[in-house]
């Protein structure tokens, strides 16, 4: 009975941890499995421990040139998306004009539309215009959809700025470019930060509209498909891996300077 | 969330020969000047696109010789007879898959928000983490870890799961991988954060000393969940349920890497068509149906959970 009532009292933290678990099961898999020996040409069964892969991660032909295209494309769409995004966001806040639901419904959805839709209609445009399919094509697709996020993004930053401190600028005779400047983008910078880590996490990682529109050109994901037909190489493994651990330790990283300064403040 | 306790940079006295305030005329034209780039490429690259799409669903034609608008609405009807049961899957599977993310991210949801403590911030990242290592990587995975006679496997046959699974047309026999099953699962697992995150968003807003006001009025824990933080989580449950079911019911990626050609969905359809077969009205034709029948469930279930919200 004890056990019981135990397991009842504490019912939310143990399901909780059971989804936790569930959602990190892979990356454990992942990780393990880029220290394996395969037999075959897949790496999907256990076979003995070597760090082969780690001290060449580059070995697979392919994979490495793969992964700088993916890198270009996520930078300069990110830069993109979140230049276009960020005046999107600043005239939705701060200006009243005609069409302003249109414009709103119009951002809203990219982000309510199933990816293999877009994909496929970007698809259509692209052949009718009889455009080259490669690098350029995906990233027009890749700032299109990331271009949302950002918006809504900084939108939610600049709307929970107080209009105060930009009349006290005023005020102190900061002309409308100078107030911009110094006042309000280092407020806004936050929400633009966040606005572009998501376009550069989507941009990196997508598959299905590159698929559509990709032509020839091979990016990471797309070798990441490619090889699943054809075979996987412990190296994406150990991209894969690298890269959780890249990310855990920037966002540590970014949480202990949040805190330091917090504590310097207080 | 300390936005305006922030203190902004320190404010330099503005140079003596400032200029006064621009007239209004020109002012009026800004933020027209600012929504041009962004609402252009919007246009051009989305809203441009589904006129094409809709317009190269109706021609007819070949490949060699080319596509006519020629009106052809058949295109739809037979797409839809053939592909029915891609359709249906697709439905059924995100539909699943949405169900199993809301039973499994509610409680991590509630814990991050009510119990974790001074572990919230930790399990937030381990939450949001995985997002970092490539999706197709995670979900090829899920191969290792279904593998047939692995531990995994081993277990579901010992408690009897697979029985259950097999008799709901799930599973075949004592095998996970290439079934239905794996797919859902896959989804599952591929949209939960999306699931999560809203979810904690509306969790996080509610006020503690409601469940305390709860308990000092004879409710049981379970009441207190049925009758006010689950209501009240309502604008969570609505949007992570819509962020999970949109993009499952598009996905291919789950139902090729993880399923069988029994387990197509829709968005398989619509790839082979459009990027092997190269029938491009059909596909057209397909992704157009598939985006007026998301959009008619969306605003369906929108419409009825915001009644269900003032009742």
């Amino acid at each position: 009975m004890a056990v019981v009532n135990w397991l009842k009292r504490h019912f939310v933290v143990i399901a909780g941890l059971v989804t936790l678990a569930y959602l990190l099961l892979p990356n454990v898999v992942v990780t393990v499995f880029s220290f394996n020996r395969p037999k075959g040409r897949f790496n999907y069964e256990w076979q003995e421990f070597s760090t082969d892969a780690w001290r060449d991660p580059c070995g697979v032909s392919g994979l490495c040139g793969s992964l700088s295209v993916s890198l270009q494309i996520a930078l300069w769409a990110t830069l993109g998306a979140t230049l276009l995004g960020t005046l999107i966001a600043f005239a939705l806040v701060r200006y009243r004009f005609r069409a302003r639901g249109a414009i709103n419904s119009l951002i809203f959805l990219p982000m309510a539309m199933p990816e293999v839709v877009m994909a496929a209609s970007l698809l259509t445009l692209f052949l009718n215009m009889g455009a080259q399919l490669g690098f350029w094509t995906i990233l027009i697709a890749h700032i299109m959809f990331c271009l949302s996020f950002v918006v809504t993004a900084v939108k939610a930053r600049v709307m929970s700025m107080d209009p105060r401190l930009e009349q006290a600028a005023q005020d102190l005779y900061a002309g409308p470019v100078q107030t911009f400047l110094r006042v309000t983008l280092p407020i806004a910078a936050p929400g633009i930060a966040a606005g572009a880590l998501l376009a550069f996490a989507l941009s990196f990682d997508d598959f299905i509209i590159t698929n559509f529109n990709a032509g020839s050109t091979v990016t990471f994901p797309m070798f990441v498909w490619g090889s699943a037909q054809r075979g996987t190489p412990v190296q994406i493994n150990v991209i894969g891996t690298a890269m959780f651990v890249i990310a855990v330790l920037f966002v540590l990283a970014s949480m202990a300077v949040g805190n330091r300064r917090k504590k310097q403040k207080a | 969330m300390a936005t305006l306790t922030e203190a902004p940079p320190p404010l330099t006295p503005a140079a003596p020969e400032k200029k006064a305030k621009p007239p209004r005329r020109r002012g009026r034209l800004v933020p027209y000047w600012l929504l041009l780039p962004g609402i252009l490429w919007l246009l051009v690259f989305f809203a441009l696109p589904m006129v094409y799409q809709a317009s190269t669903s109706v021609q007819t034609g070949s490949l060699e010789e080319g596509y006519k608008v020629t009106w052809h609405f058949a295109t739809y009807w037979d797409a839809l007879s053939e592909y029915y049961p891609q359709f249906l899957r697709s439905v059924l599977y995100a539909g699943s898959a949405t169900i199993l993310c809301l039973l499994l991210g509610y409680p991590l949801a509630y814990l991050i928000a009510f119990r974790a403590g001074r572990w919230r911030n930790l399990i937030m990242i381990l939450v949001i983490a995985p997002f970092f290592t490539s999706f197709l990587i995670r979900t090829l995975a899920w191969k290792t870890i279904l593998a047939d006679g692995g531990p995994v496997v081993g277990a579901l046959n010992t408690l009897h799961v697979l029985d259950v699974t097999s008799w709901l047309g799930m599973t075949q026999g004592d095998r996970v991988l290439a079934t239905p099953l794996a797919v859902v699962c896959g989804l599952t697992y591929n949209f939960l954060p999306f699931m999560i995150l809203p979810l904690y968003t509306s969790l996080e807003r509610i006020d503690p000393r409601l469940h305390e006001a709860a308990n000092d009025l004879y409710a049981r824990p379970v009441t207190t969940f049925r009758r006010v933080t689950f209501p009240l989580s309502m604008p969570g449950v609505v949007s992570g349920t819509l962020l999970t079911f949109i993009p499952a019911t598009g996905d291919y990626v789950n139902a090729d890497l993880l399923g069988s050609t029994d387990t197509r969905m829709v968005g398989n359809v619509i790839q082979s068509q459009f990027l092997r077969i190269l029938d491009y009205p059909t596909a057209a034709a397909l992704s157009f149906i598939l985006m007026a029948a998301i959009l008619v469930m969306v605003t369906v279930y929108i419409r009825r959970s915001g009644t269900e919200d003032l009742v």
